[in-house]
């Protein structure tokens, strides 16, 4: 800066501002007129014959469409219509997004009473559905549910990934084939796979047992990983395979050494995803790992119990309690899930280096 | 025509002008030229995507121990071209050849060649800096040797060699274990010429390495290439007139017309600056089109 005396420098003292959105006060002014809104509609459903709370959203909505419409006068053709438009669209997501909220909602207060330190270490051994809150728990399902996700990942992760390696990589004559049925069979319904393995393996063994659900999973389980893994494989930059080709690689080579490596990160994203499409399944497991009421760790050894069958079980009983229980296993499995999803997402943003 | 004739030519002329490039002068002698041993040739080489016929005829000698440089308006052939000395053309699903690229006298297309154990021979360095991101500097350096499977012993040896000739190792031998990703794009580049030279091959095939880079990076891979040709025969395809005149013994001006791209004429790099036979050289070179 320059200090020659007779120029006086005004220094103004710059102050950030982000001009291209609303300013604070107006926002503010918009949420109070919505709330105000809102009482407006529910005194409406209070004296009209429109009833319940779809009524009030109804109403809710058409008030503010009518606002957006009042205000958009004589701002423009372009901007009422995106005025309008965003209102539009906006209740559009609301409405997406209430069935989500409702069941989280609903889990969160229905099974939330039902949660103890013990719920998630103890089994049903010595509880029955209709003794107190207070005992039994969910420890056994947890394992169970554990094992077979465990050995189900154990058996589809290698495959889902060789054959996403076959469709990006390998690129022979089969992938058009490969490509059809793994995206058959991931519109498969549950419940025929748990009937092609109880046909098949039950039938032959004679027992119900962890495996079988393990293996019912895993038809399950395959197309997620397998496309996941193929989609994650696509990204890999074509000019990493020519260069380790150029450094005289052969293809599995150059595949196990820099591909795979370079979507490390995106793989574990496949087989997480894979756990979470499959922890929640029912319908496989009513067909080949049954369920018991005790921890059993060996899944050779006859029904085993998993997470959603304790609790199937327990609604089909339908007491109050049976049904407390039911809620709050749903609430841990839900969580899991949920940790499940942050974790791969998580991991997934990560590869970037 | 005769790529072993138009060198003797070139030599000749080239004696008039005094001051040839480093490695022409030294030899000094006419025949001296002539005799170099062939690094690599091509012969009737051409080159289709699909139906599309994008190389014609290509006869091309590069001398062992030299810098040839590859010029010539974009979509020409060149990098086609280039990709061919090492089978790299193949990966292209459509692509199809005819004719013959020989190295050391035998062709590299014959049936009974191993593409993957020739491609260790052959290095290359490509256009965009391509480090393997899930590797850090020195697993960079090592890929090649892990890839093909090779036993060696001493690799800190090679690592310090590889990047001290690739003008890398003062700027990151603190820092062997930071991930090649880490590194500004005239260094990752820098790293990948170091990557090809850890399998030690005999020819070097660069495809515009310094498209992306800096002047500071440029000069720097230039005095690389030149210590380099001491010792291995090096293809480098440049859209940069100074660059292959700074660069190259030799130079080769590929031409498309519309049709597929053809060799004009390849001489020494001062006969083909100065002297061209060809008037499209001379119009090329001195900036008229391309």
């Amino acid at each position: 800066m320059s200090t020659t005396g007779e120029l006086a420098v005004d220094v103004i003292e710059a102050v950030p501002t982000q001009p291209w959105h609303k300013p604070r006060a107006a926002q503010r002014r918009d949420v109070l007129t919505y709330l105000a809104l809102a009482v407006a509609a529910y005194a409406i459903v209070m004296v009209t014959g429109v009833a319940g709370p779809d009524g009030w959203a109804l109403v809710f909505f058409v008030e503010i469409l009518l606002l957006t419409v009042l205000r958009s006068r004589g701002i423009g053709r372009a901007k009422s219509t995106n005025a309008i438009v965003s209102t539009v669209i906006g209740a559009g997501a609301v409405v997406a997004f209430a069935p989500w909220m409702s069941i989280f909602v609903s889990l969160i207060t229905k099974g939330f009473h039902g949660l103890y330190v013990g719920y998630l270490f103890n089994d049903m051994r010595v509880t029955t559905p209709d003794d107190e809150l207070n005992m039994g728990g969910v420890g056994h399902a947890l394992i169970g549910s554990m094992l077979m996700v465990l050995i189900a990942t154990a058996i589809t992760l290698p495959l889902g990934i060789l054959s996403g390696v076959y469709l990006t990589e390998v690129r022979g004559r089969l992938t058009k084939v490969v490509r059809f049925v793994i995206q058959s069979m991931s519109g498969v319904p549950s419940i025929v796979a748990g009937l092609f393995i109880y046909t098949t393996v039950i039938a032959l063994t004679g027992s119900f047992s962890g495996f079988a659900g393990a293996l019912a999973l895993s038809v399950l389980m395959l197309p997620t990983v397998a496309r996941t893994a193929e989609e994650v494989l696509k990204l890999v930059p074509e000019d990493l395979r020519a260069a380790s080709y150029a450094l005289g690689a052969r293809q599995w080579r150059s595949s196990l050494m820099v591909v795979l490596p370079t979507v490390r990160s995106g793989l574990t994203t496949a087989a997480i995803l894979g756990v979470a499409r499959v922890v929640g399944e029912t319908a496989p497991l009513l067909l080949t790992s049954l369920s018991n009421n005790a921890f059993k760790f060996n899944p050779f050894d006859g029904p085993i119990a998993s997470m959603p069958m304790y609790i199937f079980g327990l609604l089909q009983i339908g007491t109050e309690y049976s049904l407390n229980r039911a809620w709050s296993g749903s609430l841990v499995l839900m969580l899991i899930v949920l940790a499940l999803f942050v974790t791969a997402r998580r991991l997934g943003g990560k590869d970037k280096r | 025509m005769s790529a072993l004739t138009q060198v003797e030519t070139e030599s000749e002329s080239s004696k008039g002008n005094g001051i040839i490039m480093n490695e022409m002068s030294a030899s000094g002698a006419t025949a001296a030229v002539a005799k170099r041993p062939l690094g690599l040739e091509t012969r009737g080489l051409h080159a289709w995507f699909g139906s599309h016929h994008v190389l014609s005829d290509i006869n091309l000698q590069f001398p062992e121990r030299s810098v040839t440089g590859l010029i010539g308006p974009s979509g020409c052939g060149k990098s086609t071209f280039l990709r061919m000395l090492n089978r790299m053309h193949e990966f292209i699903p459509s692509a199809a050849m005819a004719g013959e690229v020989l190295m050391n006298g035998s062709d590299i297309y014959a049936p009974e060649v191993d593409a993957a154990a020739m491609r260790l021979k052959v290095g290359m360095v490509f256009q965009k800096p391509n480090p393997f991101p899930a590797m850090t500097i020195r697993e960079n350096v090592l890929a090649g040797i892990k890839l093909a499977n090779l036993k060696v012993s001493n690799h800190d040896g090679i690592v310090e060699d590889c990047l001290s000739r690739a003008g890398l190792w003062k700027e990151v031998k603190d820092r062997l274990d930071a991930f090649g990703g880490s590194l500004s794009g005239g260094q990752q580049q820098r790293l990948c010429i170091a990557r090809s030279l850890a399998v030690e091959p005999t020819i070097l095939l660069m495809d515009e390495p310094c498209s992306a880079l800096d002047p500071g990076s440029t000069l720097r891979i230039e005095e690389t290439i030149h210590e380099l040709a001491e010792k291995i025969t090096v293809v480098i395809v440049t859209h940069n007139m100074q660059q292959a005149s700074r660069v190259s013994n030799y130079c080769a001006f590929f031409l498309s017309d519309g049709g597929p791209g053809v060799l004009v004429e390849a001489d020494a790099t001062r006969k083909m600056f100065t002297n061209p036979t060809d008037t499209r050289t001379a119009d090329y070179v001195q900036g008229k089109f391309g």
